[in-house]
Parts: C-alpha cells; structure tokens; sequence
C-alpha cells in the first residue's frame, strides 16, 4: 500500500567508478563504450554538470560549458534568436554573440533561413546552424557528446576541418563517440569504458577494435588469441582467390572473388559454422559471411579432418585495403569460437571510388519531361 | 590503472590547475550570471506573447478583466462601501491585483522552473539560481508595464501625483525580494517534492484573501482573532503591509500607514523580519541543493 510518509527507497547507481586518467594539453581524447557504460555521465562529471562523490577532478585552462551541441535551441524562436541565445550559453556575451553571428551564418550556409522558426528547420540544418554556433566557443578545453560529424557529405568535411582547425590550435577535446571512425581518425588517445569502468586506454584503432568486439564479438571475444581451441581445432590459413582460383593479395574491382581459409578439426564437430569478417582497417565491418547464413547444413566433421571454406562475392568494394578474419563455431545461439583468427589475410581492392563502401552496378535513368 | 600521457604533451601542460567541482548557485562570473538571467526572462517574454495575435496584451486584459469582475462584486453585489466608504476603492483594487499578480506570477512561475529546464540543466555548466532569477525578472518586466496602466488609471480618476509615489519602488523592490526568496525555495524544493505545486496553490489562494486586496485594514480593523485586531495580522503579512503602504503613499494620504496599521515602528520588523528571512532561507535552501539539482531531475 502506499504510505505517504514511508521513505522511499533508492537503488544506488554507481554510473561511473574506479576511473583515473590524465588527459594532456592539446590532446584530443576520445571516449567510447556501449549504451549505459558510463561515458556521458564521466563528461558531465568533468563539465562540471554533475558532482562527483567521490575522488578529484582537476582541470588547467577554461572549459566550454556545454557538452551538446544546439543546447536550448527553442523550435519556437526563429534562428536569428536561437544563435544568440545558444551563444550565450556558451558563455559569449551578448554583444560577442552579435558580432559573431554573420560568421555563425555564413558557416552554417544558411543565409537567408535567419528568420525562419527553428520548428520549420529540416534536422540537417539544425545540428549544421548549431555546430556553426558551438565552434564559436572561448574555450581551452572542449567536451563534446555524440555529435561531431553532422549534415550531408559536404558540410561534414568542412567540419572534419574545423576539428583539424582546433587541432592545430592546440585545444584540448574530450568526446564521447560511437563512431569509431572519427575517433580513429581524430584521436590521440582514446578509452573504452564497460558500465561504469574503464577497461582499456590507448591507442585509438586499439580501442576502436576492441569497441568492436564489445558489440559484435562475442565470437571474438570469448576465442584464444591463438587459432587454435584446447581441442586442436584450428584456423591454418586464410587467403583471398580469383574468381578462376588463383591467389591473390589484389583484385580489381567489379570481378568476383572468394574469401577463403582452411580449417582443422581437432575433435568431432556437428554442423559446425565457417564464418568469414571482412572489415575494412579501421575495423568497420563490411561483410560477415557464415556457412548457415541461409540454413544450409555444413555436415559433420570428424577429428583430424582439414576443411576448405571458399566465400565468394561479386567484388563491389570501394578501393581500399580490406582484412579477413576468418572463425569456425559450434552450431547454435550465443555460439563460443572453436577458432578465429584476426585479420588473417589482407586484400587490396583497386578501382575507382566514388566515396561509398560500394560500388554496385548501378543502372541510370534519366527521363526528359 | 596507471595512465601516462605522452610525455612531449604532458611537457607543455600548464602549472596551474583547478578542481571541478558540481554545479553551483551562483560562481561563474557576474557578468555571465547576468547575461545568462536576462537572456532566459527575455526568451520566456518573446515566447509568451510573440506566438498569439494580442501578444503582450493578455497580460493586461487577464488582470484588468478580473479587476472588472471583482469591481462589480464587491461594489454592486456586496457593496463593500456601504457604511464607511473606501476612498479610491476602484484605483486600490487594481493596483493591489496587479502588485499581488507580480507576486504570485513569481512564486508559482518558480516552482516548475527548474524542472521544466532539465535539457539545460543537465547540459551546460551554469549557475542555477539563474533558473529562478529569471523568473523573477520575466514578472517585474510584466509588472512595469501592467503599472503604466495602473498610474494611466489613478490619474485619470483626479489623484494628483506626490513626493510619496516614490515610496513605490522601494515597495516593490520588497516585495521582489519576498517573491524571489519564495521562489528560491519553492523550485529546489519542487526538484525533490513534486506535492510542493498543489500545496503551493492553496497558499497563495489564502494568501490572496489574506491580504488586503478585496478589503483594506480598516474594514478588517473591526475583527478580532486571538484577542489581536484582525488588521494587524494582516499588516505581519508583509504583503499586507506592503499593499497597505501603497494605498497611503500612492492614492489617499489619510490612509492609516503600514506603521499606524501594526501599532508602532518596532513592530514592522516582524514583516521586515519575514522578507528576508525567507529570502535568506530560500538563498540558503537552493545553494544547498544546487550541485544536486541535474541529478534529481
């Protein structure tokens, strides 16, 4: 029954503990980890938005108040309104905020939007005029949550610029991301976090590595480090093929090639799962390819049986450099690795690229009205 | 977990270095707690009255219709002048209904406040008591404008002005402080008890009849509660006396003072007493909490 006056009782969260780090003068620092682990609450911490109960946080130099961008946008006022206002919070004065409003303008490109309501705003242009805004900011130190890159293709760039921009500069940046690209790209350092903890410090493509085992690889994650289980079962080889068979370290685009590798068993499997990862260096998975992707049956495998597992596909691949890691699985859910080995082999795709991952045929049609 | 940062950075790192602490009440400069409160009350007035096609007008007919009403009431239905007429009864009811919608624009504009600025609030680094100043400074902007009403009306009905309309500002300035001080408390106190709304309504609904606003001290002057004559309780609560000083400085200098209503000088300290205590109370009761308001939104 409820009881207006029984104290109600809380569940303590600890959302953030045991974390201790050092982040140098001009460094940017990036901070990734799944949903809930923690990352945003650490920033807020270091904003100054939340106390900690425990332990110190220490800071040189000025920090830019917010950790969002757009940050008491009101949909309500028009833009003009909404870049002071945004401005303000960011710790501009008025007359600041003023002066630097055509400059806010012409970065964002929207000239000619300034009276339109912020409600009638298309989401690209809304993050484009609040990025424009935020890089107004006086600050030494920047914390930034989520967003780095926003808007189409060619306002991304010019904001990858005006990070390299800072960069230069010499200020410092925290972000919470959970684009593994930006951060690989950007980061001098970087920091996974497991709710509430931090694992790993180091290395960006380390960290951007092991964010991608965190979220796609409990097949990675639970195999050895070697290619082998205690059984013997293991991964010998893996290579790229030809379309005709032929191994190749190169392939050119639009021709058909195989990814393939040999495996070993070491005890009797049934249905085991062949599985081929193509990803791309900087660990963006492109393709996985299982053996029961459409409910085939592999058979079953005695001891000291070696296997060849060919995956072949329509090379539609951007030109780039792509890494193979093969696995081999028991059959069934939350399935353990009998083997895996990271980035066995490499390939590298030549072409032309048009800046996609793909390059599909594609078929035009234009129709003169 | 050791972490070394790479070394030629960790070279260049200035000496100086300071502690972040949470969020607090005030901090953060002046000059930006300024500009931070009058930009949030400006928003607040651009949104209020840009959207609807009267604008800024309903503040004026909302509490000049009501004035209509009560008006009539009380001076066709009930007749509160029968007997012992109240001099300039129209112009007092007014400028007390405007004074005391300042008041409680403020107290329960507060109470939501910070609440309803949780994406700021948990965004930005700022001082909070920003949240309630603002409010506070949104109403004495509609508060000067409703009073160019009310002097346009006190005018019009042959008061002529005086020296003693000067008193007026240092009276609303009391009654800001009280509703400021209120305010301070209600909006951290809402954080964590959201039965403060409701509770809060009612006060202000006993408030409102509490003060001399339908009535002066003189027609509460007959009454007694507790063996007091009902017209100096009413003159402890510092609205009272604030409303019943304004009648006499703006309107009828025959009328009894503040002073004169609670029965000497010494005595108005206990409503003195109330408007600071209470604002030192608020000031106090949100500067604690304030490093915990993000948190318990």
């Amino acid at each position: 029954m409820l009881h207006p006056l029984r104290s109600t009782t809380y569940d303590e969260l600890k959302a953030v503990q045991d974390i201790s780090f050092e982040i140098a003068e001009g460094e940017f620092f990036g901070i990734v980890g799944r949903n809930g682990s923690g990352k945003s609450t650490l920033l807020k911490c270091i904003a100054g938005i939340y106390g900690v109960d425990a332990g110190r946080i220490s800071i040189a130099g000025r920090l830019s108040p917010f950790i969002e961008l757009g940050v008491g946008f009101n949909p309500d006022l028009n833009a003009r309104d909404n870049v002071i206002i945004n401005a303000i919070m960011l710790g501009l004065s008025r007359r600041q905020a003023m002066k630097r409003f055509d400059h806010v303008v012409a970065f964002a490109e929207l000239e000619g939007f300034m009276d339109l309501r912020l409600k009638n705003y298309s989401s690209g242009m809304l993050v484009r005029l609040a990025f424009a805004t935020a890089i107004q900011v006086d600050a030494e130190i920047l914390l930034i949550d989520e967003v780095l890159a926003v808007g189409d293709a060619a306002f991304q760039q010019k904001c990858f610029e005006e990070f390299f921009r800072l960069k230069r500069e010499g200020k410092t940046i925290v972000f919470v991301s959970h684009d593994m690209h930006a951060v690989e790209r950007f980061c001098d350092r970087a920091m996974l976090m497991e709710r509430g903890v931090m694992t790993r410090i180091g290395d960006p493509r380390e960290i951007g590595r092991a964010y991608h085992e965190l979220n796609f690889g409990k097949l990675a994650h639970d195999a050895p480090a070697e290619s082998h289980s205690a059984s013997g079962t293991a991964i010998t080889e893996a290579w790229f093929e030809t379309g005709e068979g032929e191994r190749v370290t190169s392939a050119a685009q639009e021709d058909s090639m195989s990814m393939c590798f040999e495996a070993r068993f070491g005890e009797d499997v049934e249905e085991p799962v062949f599985a081929a990862t193509l990803r791309t260096e900087l660990g963006h998975t492109i393709i996985v390819a299982r053996s029961d992707q459409h409910g085939q049956a592999s058979g079953d495998f005695k001891a000291g049986e070696s296997v060849v597992a060919r995956f072949r596909i329509p090379n539609w691949l951007t030109p780039s450099r792509y890494l193979l890691t093969p696995s081999l699985a028991r059959q069934g859910t939350g399935e353990s690795a009998l083997a895996l080995v990271e980035d066995m082999a490499s390939i590298v795709v030549h072409g032309t690229g048009s800046g996609g991952i793909l390059e599909l045929p594609i078929d035009i049609g234009l129709e003169r009205l | 977990m050791s972490v070394g940062a790479p070394s030629e950075l960790a070279a260049k790192r200035p000496p100086q270095s300071h502690r972040v602490y949470g969020p607090s009440a005030l901090g953060g400069g002046l000059q930006r707690f300024w500009a931070l409160t009058f930009m949030l009350a400006r928003t607040e007035f651009k949104l209020r009255f840009f959207g609807s096609a009267f604008g800024y007008l309903w503040t004026l007919v909302r509490p000049l219709l009501f004035f209509g009403v009560l008006l009539f009431v009380f001076t066709k239905i009930l007749d509160v002048n029968r007997g012992s007429p109240i001099p300039h009864y129209p112009e007092y009811l007014l400028e007390s209904i405007i004074l005391f919608t300042f008041f409680q624009e403020t107290t329960s504009g507060c109470v939501p406040s910070l609440v309803g600025r949780e994406n700021l609030l948990r965004k930005v680094r700022f001082p909070r008591l920003v949240v309630p100043l603002s409010v506070a400074l949104f109403s004495l902007f509609n508060l000067g404008m409703n009073l160019v009403v009310v002097f346009i009306f006190i005018l019009a009905s042959g008061v002529s002005p005086t020296v003693t309309w000067l008193e007026l500002p240092v009276l609303v300035a009391l009654l800001a402080i009280l509703a400021t001080g209120l305010g301070m408390l209600l909006s951290a106190l809402y954080v964590r008890f959201r039965d403060i709304q409701p509770i809060w309504e009612v006060i202000s609904q006993v408030l409102w009849y509490g003060s001399p606003i339908l009535y002066t001290v003189q027609t509460a002057s007959k009454h007694h509660l507790f063996g007091i004559s009902f017209a100096r309780i009413l003159v402890i609560n510092p609205i009272g006396a604030i409303l019943t000083q304004a009648r006499k400085a703006l309107l009828d200098p025959a009328a009894p003072s503040a002073v004169r209503a609670i029965g000497g000088t010494g005595r108005l300290l206990i409503p003195f007493a109330i408007v600071f205590g209470l604002f030192a109370l608020g000031l106090w009761y949100f500067n604690r909490e304030a490093p915990r308001i993000s948190e318990n939104l």
